[in-house]
């Protein structure tokens, strides 16, 4: 790694697995249900707060010695809203369907737990380069659940992948339809995305036993 | 077998060839600790118990799966039957479609669901547990006759591992697996679950068809606000079309009684649901009889079916008798399990009024209740705790005047 120091390399690859936002921190839970009924939301999501991460981490890095301590949180606050209100005009202005389908999660990126506590935990006490590969490294962390998430229920519940049918038409009884395979109706419902979730989490806290909380 | 178990002692495999020996024989093994109680009601009694007393029902739905489908396609030809016992239910023809169709449901079930339980006993190294034995059983009997293998095979999976398996197994469930499983089937795969053609084997084939039979049961028709063309004694008897093993509450009755007086299920919640579920039912004909619904309304064919009817009718009899009283699961505490068997039918028989879709409220409303059950037990031992702090108090504030006194207080603070 030439690019990136050892340490700054960390800060990406640590919230991808051992320190990831939704499955060991459990943030972001929310939209994590509600929108990974297709991958293709997943991953616009996982942009869209990669983006908004990426530079609001950069901003409140570059003010953090010019916020008065008593108001950061609405200074945050304002910082996240603006980003937000451009990732939902562009959505809105390049890939209108998308945004039907994200209908109000986008908005919510305000509210999701992960940004505020990025911002918080880490902009406000490091560096810009370091606070910009932080907010990458946990949005990417974020996304990658998001996408297995998405992926698994996609495939299962509509028998797609990005649209695309894999699995042959339902209606027509092409492919596995033919032998009798039907689409499991529970993974398009949000609860389904729970136990998705928690399987994740069951078999990451299984593989580094570390993890597991004492409790 | 011994040699097996000897051969595998201290193995990774030694948990299966374990439960295959304990199954079959007495282990040869002793307590080694200090004090322990010997009592003859062990896990594998209690299960047993259990299934014994699903075994009636099993059979009946055996031969009801047949007798449902010759019916329908009677009704269908314009020759509506009537039932007699000997010559047209109890017979080879009826016993084989329950042979072809109930059977396979059983076997699947149990197969699919012992395997989960080896696979993670092997894993984790612990003995296997007798937990699935009933579950196993009760599986196949609240899922409509022409559930496909695949399905049920895929929620038994699912039921095994999310309902019981990641609690820690056998006796640390919160919900009850059979009815995670029938959950799962409903909110998967709702075609094969609800509507008015998979509860008679043959109609979902059949149907769009010149030979189409209905499949519809009484809970169906009655959202519709359709006429119900069964008698109370065929309700009561089990002749009726649901799943599987749901129709005959005489059968399950009797099973529940089989599972009082051996003490293995509680009277207390089995008598408590049903109360819950009639006064649901007398408020909604109340509602009916005061005039506050009319014929028109979408609720009036159930709101106005007659309270005690909805006992026998449906999944309630079996939920109540088989699912509710699951010790796992249910409330431990006395007072709890008043309260939390109101509930039951309170809310079963409130479900299948109010939600058309889910005539079959029963199972979400046991879920429910499972869930609230530690919550339940939580305020009835605080309660409790509460009472005799307050007896406490009093009894040493009083003043102690008179011998009689200070006796009564001392029976009361025992």
């Amino acid at each position: 790694m030439a690019l990136l120091s050892k340490k700054d390399a960390n800060l990406i690859k640590d919230p991808l697995a051992d320190n990831n936002p939704i499955t060991i921190q459990v943030l972001g839970i929310c939209s994590a249900l509600a929108i990974t009924a297709e991958l293709k939301a997943s991953v616009v999501m996982a942009i869209a707060v990669m983006f908004v991460l990426g530079v609001g981490n950069v901003v409140i890095s570059a003010m953090r010695n010019i916020i008065p301590s008593k108001i950061r949180i609405i200074v945050q606050l304002i910082v996240v809203a603006t980003l937000v209100i451009v990732v939902d005009q562009v959505l809105k202005a390049f890939a209108y369907p998308l945004s039907k389908t994200l209908s109000v999660f986008v908005g919510l990126i305000i509210t999701n737990c992960i940004i505020m506590g990025r911002f918080e935990a880490f902009a406000l006490g490091n560096g810009l380069w370091r606070s910009f590969l932080d907010g990458i490294g946990n949005s990417l962390g974020y996304g990658i659940i998001l996408v297995i998430v998405g992926f698994f229920r996609e495939l299962l519940g509509s028998g797609t992948l990005f649209g695309f049918p894999v699995l042959g038409d339902p209606i027509e009884k092409t492919g596995l339809y033919s032998i009798g395979y039907e689409n499991n109706g529970f993974m398009i419902i949000p609860p389904a995305a729970l136990i998705v979730v928690g399987i994740i989490i069951w078999v990451q806290r299984s593989r580094n036993p570390a993890l597991v909380e004492e409790n | 077998m011994h040699e097996l178990k000897m051969k595998y002692q201290g193995k990774k495999m030694a948990p299966a060839f374990n439960a295959f020996h304990t199954f079959l024989f007495t282990p040869n093994e002793t307590t080694h600790g200090g004090t322990h109680v010997k009592a003859a009601d062990d896990l594998k009694r209690t299960m047993n118990t259990v299934i014994m007393a699903l075994i009636p029902v099993l059979l009946f739905s055996m031969f009801n799966a047949g007798y449902q489908h010759y019916a329908a396609i009677d009704a269908a030809n314009g020759t509506p039957r009537s039932l007699s016992f000997f010559e047209n239910f109890l017979t080879w023809d009826n016993f084989w479609i329950g042979i072809i169709k109930v059977l396979p449901l059983v076997v699947v079930s149990y197969g699919v669901g012992l395997i989960v339980e080896f696979i993670f006993a092997v894993i984790k190294g612990h003995e296997v547990e007798e937990g699935y034995l009933v579950t196993g059983m009760l599986v196949p009997l609240i899922v409509p006759v022409d559930t496909p293998l695949w399905m049920l095979a895929v929620a038994v999976v699912f039921g095994v591992v999310i309902g019981k398996e990641v609690f820690g197994g056998t006796g640390m469930n919160i919900l009850n697996p059979a009815l995670t499983i029938r959950a799962f089937l409903f909110f998967a795969y709702p075609t094969w679950m609800s509507g008015d053609k998979v509860w008679v084997h043959g109609a979902v084939e059949r149907a769009g068809g010149p030979d189409a039979i209905s499949g519809e049961t009484i809970l169906g028709s009655l959202a519709q606000n359709a006429e119900v063309s069964y008698s109370v004694s065929d309700m009561f008897f089990g002749f009726i079309p649901g799943s599987v093993g749901e129709t005959s509450t005489l059968l399950i009755l009797i099973g529940g009684l089989f599972l009082i007086f051996s003490k293995i299920a509680s009277w207390r919640i089995m008598l408590s649901a049903v109360i819950g579920s009639l006064v649901m039912g007398l408020i909604f004909n109340q509602v009916v009889e005061m005039g506050w619904i009319t014929e028109t309304s979408k609720f009036y064919g159930l709101m106005s079916f007659e309270f005690w009817k909805h006992l026998i009718v449906g999944g309630l009899a079996f939920g109540i008798v088989y699912m509710a009283t699951d010790p796992v699961t249910g409330s431990q505490t006395n007072r709890g399990k008043w309260i939390y068997g109101f509930f039951i039918g309170f809310i079963s028989v409130m479900i299948r009024v109010f939600n058309p879709a889910y005539p079959e409220g029963v199972f979400l409303a046991i879920l429910l209740m499972n869930v609230f059950a530690p919550t339940i037990d939580h305020y009835v031992v605080q309660a409790n705790v509460k009472r005799r702090m307050k007896r406490f108090k009093n009894a040493v504030v009083l003043p102690k005047d008179t011998d009689g006194k200070a006796e009564e207080l001392k029976v009361e603070t025992v």
